[in-house]
């Protein structure tokens, strides 16, 4: 057997053509991938100071790597990068450890703000007295700081690692818990109304499955060790994911075929939820917010003040 | 065969012709994870043999 194109080994089969493509090949189908993309969904435009929200895994560092590679030589277009340190002892402190070295090795500006800086505790003392899901108060308190961050920092878009799989799994989530409304701010660039304090977040690999993005970081030795949040189990998303694999492995192209109608029903949902999903102004700090208050905010006076 | 899995860091002792044969038998998700073989990529239809040495490297992100 050897690649569809030429006469090198394989490394994949492709599930959306039935393809098999070798090294050479498969880097440049990857990358032409994210060109398209890009150009597709206009993600990057002259002036452009894109802010890649980076944590040291597979997808931030791949994203990283690529906008570097495409744009590092393009005087109007700035690229740099940000990584929040939730405070997760034996996880988080080694993944940053990977991107640091990434980041010195290419020569790209990385800022890192933590939990405990900003918030006044890290993730693992958060948890010490917080009984709620751990990933539900991280996500909030992260989205809430690459967001402030990225602003004060310049950033004109915010991007980000997602890919196929996860934007499969958001999509279908949204759907079980009848929020299409929040479905509409997906897509490979959010945001449905312009917003002066909402950085829009831009994903490069929106097309490309886990498992693409996981061999593209392998040949091109991008890939650190595997390392596992130990907060990250039992969660709906998890769930939601094994599902998707399992019905992927019994019928190839399901996760291709969610995102691909989706895609075609985005712009209806944009529209529909133009009103409805305008932005606030938080009472307490000002940041962009669904709520009068924004969940950051409330978590802040729930769950840290009292025990500070 | 001496497979190495990466996401349990353990090893397993199993008997497989193809890698695809190998995920059955250790009852693993293609879709899930990539496999090496002396550290080379290979697909799921390539054969395998006893003194290959295989690992089993996860994609899903770990959080």
């Amino acid at each position: 057997m050897s690649c569809k194109k030429c006469v090198e080994k394989p490394v994949i089969k492709l599930i959306n053509s039935n393809k098999t493509l070798c090294k050479n090949c498969f880097i440049e189908y990857f990358e032409k991938k994210v060109k398209k993309t890009i150009a597709d969904y206009n993600l990057i435009d002259k002036n452009d100071h894109i802010i890649v929200a980076a944590s040291g895994g597979k997808d931030s560092i791949t994203t990283l790597y690529l906008l570097n590679k495409i744009f590092s030589k393009r005087k109007d277009v700035k690229i740099t990068a940000l990584a929040i340190d939730e405070g997760i002892h034996g996880y988080r402190d080694k993944s940053l450890e990977h991107l640091k070295k990434f980041c010195k090795k290419y020569k790209i500006i990385l800022n890192i703000y933590s939990y405990k800086k900003e918030f006044g505790k890290s993730l693992d003392k958060i948890l010490k007295t917080y009984n709620g899901v751990p990933c539900s108060i991280c996500g909030v308190f992260r989205r809430y700081l690459l967001n402030a961050k990225s602003r004060e920092l310049g950033a004109t878009k915010l991007a980000t690692g997602h890919n196929l799989d996860d934007e499969t799994q958001s999509i279908v989530m949204n759907y079980f818990r009848n929020s299409l409304n929040v479905s509409a701010r997906l897509g490979p660039i959010t945001g449905i109304i312009p917003d002066k304090k909402f950085i829009r977040r831009i994903k490069p690999l929106y097309f490309l499955t886990e498992k693409e993005v996981t061999i593209y970081s392998f040949l091109m030795k991008l890939l650190d060790k595997f390392n596992e949040c130990p907060y990250n189990h039992d969660s709906y998303r998890g769930k939601i994911r094994d599902m998707l694999n399992d019905f992927e492995a019994k019928y190839p192209g399901t996760k291709h075929g969610i995102i691909t109608t989706f895609i075609q029903l985005l712009p209806i949902l944009k529209e529909h939820y133009k009103k409805s999903n305008y932005i606030k102004e938080c009472s307490s700090c000002g940041e962009p917010s669904s709520q009068e208050k924004c969940k950051s905010c409330q978590y802040i006076d729930e769950v840290i003040k009292p025990t500070l | 065969m001496k497979v190495y899995i990466e996401k349990i860091n353990q090893y397993k002792n199993t008997k497989a012709k193809t890698v695809k044969e190998l995920l059955e038998k250790l009852k693993i998700n293609p879709t899930t994870v990539i496999v090496t073989r002396n550290n080379e990529l290979i697909t799921e239809e390539q054969k395998i043999k006893d003194s290959d040495k295989i690992k089993i490297l996860s994609v899903i992100s770990g959080g």
